[in-house]
């Protein structure tokens, strides 16, 4: 079934872009909730409680339907809308990135007090001993739950197929619609999930065990 | 020199400093004892402003480091800090440790910082370990290159928080034998400790901490030979 391969690479496309877009997004929130400056905190609490309290699913219809249905109505105008890939990479980012902003918020609270109290009194501002000390360490300490993420996002870019993203899911989809073979093509999409995330978590292995014998 | 007037410091309804007054000079070796729970190390953070005062003032060189106008990184860099719990950073070697804070902060060139790094280690008896990462030294090690990584940064002044309390009673010797020589060279240092005998040959003078206050003070003859008030003969009977 080679077109199950054409739909591994959206999906990967999807994931990859989504996670570094995420964790973009959860690395600034995170820092804007652990802020002094109340406004942030607002914000940063309303974007994540927002995205992780909403089904993916949901998020998908809302923007790819919803939103181009309001502008419409708004300005009268017919025909606005988002391309399905653009509603895949945005809908994903965001919702990553509230995963991603929890994860990066706990390991930077997970640095014990006196790593930023030592730094501070070497003369260094709270951005550099965040950026030199805080950040460096944490992020290490951040790399299971980060995988698992990564992990649950590439499984939930199945839900896309709703709205025709020709990812893995779908293409199974139209291959039953082409044969009425259903059980090979599920056992197929279902293999190429296992398959993907088993070297995901391979791959992020690896560079646990590296990284743990480079320094410390 | 610090003058510190009326410090106060609460946590919440806890008042942990009661009004602290005191004055060091340049140059001098104030040990500061007292039971746990005291105010000692609260008051010795309060130096450096890792506690911020409820209310008091306190001066270092003449300038007042409460006041939010003074920048706090800069008087920070004068005063270098060594803790109970060593506090090294865990994901660089021994040199970056030391190196760290002088190349970002002051913007010292690497090499100079390296070479500067490896002076301070020779000091503290460590060359040979500048590669090492934290986790593969001994407690005695890592605190003498976190006073290394203080002294880099060539404050005027070295507070010290129990830097024995956390260490295997054989590596005690090791890290106050670096601290003597500091105050053989003039070093300025206030240090919270548990070490009597070493209070007793280092300080210039003694500081009895008990409730928030200063209760007693005093040369280490006066205050170790003669105490004057019941809670210090009290308690130097306990840990004597």
């Amino acid at each position: 079934m080679p077109r199950l391969w054409d739909g591994a690479a959206i999906t990967i496309k999807i994931t990859a872009i989504a996670v570094c877009v995420g964790m973009v997004i959860g690395m600034v929130m995170a820092l804007s909730k652990l802020s002094k400056i109340w406004p942030l905190r607002i914000i940063s609490n309303v974007y994540i409680e927002c995205l992780r309290g909403t089904p993916l699913y949901v998020q998908i219809l809302l923007f790819h339907f919803g939103v181009p249905g309001l502008m419409n109505s708004l300005d009268g105008v017919s025909g606005f809308h988002f391309s399905v890939m653009t509603t895949a990479i945005v809908v994903c980012s965001l919702n990553s990135g509230a995963y991603i902003a929890e994860i990066f918020r706990s390991g930077i609270q997970s640095i014990d007090r006196g790593q930023m109290e030592a730094a501070r009194s070497l003369g260094m501002s709270h951005t550099k001993a965040m950026r030199y000390i805080i950040l460096p360490q944490a992020v290490k300490r951040v790399i299971p739950p980060l995988c698992n993420e990564f992990i649950v996002l590439l499984k939930d870019t199945s839900l896309l197929a709703v709205i025709g993203v020709t990812e893995i899911l779908k293409t199974g989809q139209i291959y039953i619609a082409t044969t009425y073979a259903p059980f090979p093509a599920y056992i197929g999409v279902a293999s190429v999930y296992l398959i993907l995330t088993f070297t995901i978590s391979r791959v992020v292995n690896y560079i646990e065990v590296k990284w743990n014998m480079s320094s410390k | 020199m610090i003058e510190v007037k009326d410090l106060h410091k609460s946590f919440g309804k806890l008042h942990v400093l009661t009004g602290i007054t005191e004055t060091i000079k340049d140059q001098e070796v104030v040990c500061v004892i007292g039971p746990s729970g005291s105010g000692k190390s609260t008051f010795l953070r309060c130096l450096n402003l890792l506690e911020e005062p409820t209310s008091g003032s306190i001066l270092v060189d003449g300038v007042e480091i409460t006041d939010e106008k003074n920048d706090v990184n800069k008087i920070r860099e004068n005063m270098g800090m060594v803790f109970q719990r060593f506090n090294l950073f865990p994901h660089m070697s021994v040199l970056d440790n030391i190196t760290l804070a002088p190349m970002k902060v002051k913007g010292v060139d690497k090499a100079k910082a390296e070479a500067e790094a490896m002076e301070l280690l020779k000091k503290v008896g460590l060359v040979e370990k500048a590669k090492v990462y934290p986790d593969n030294l001994s407690g005695g090690q890592q605190q003498r290159v976190a006073i290394a990584r203080a002294l880099a940064m060539h404050p005027d002044i070295m507070l010290f928080d129990e830097p024995t309390s956390a260490l295997d009673p054989e590596m005690v010797g090791e890290v106050l034998n670096v601290i003597r020589d500091l105050a053989k060279e003039g070093m300025t240092m206030v240090i919270v400790t548990h070490e009597m005998g070493f209070a007793r040959e280092v300080a210039d003078r003694v500081l009895f901490i008990d409730g928030g206050k200063v209760l007693e003070q005093g040369t280490p003859q006066e205050l170790f030979g003669n105490p004057q008030q019941e809670r210090t003969k009290n308690f130097l009977a306990k840990v004597l």
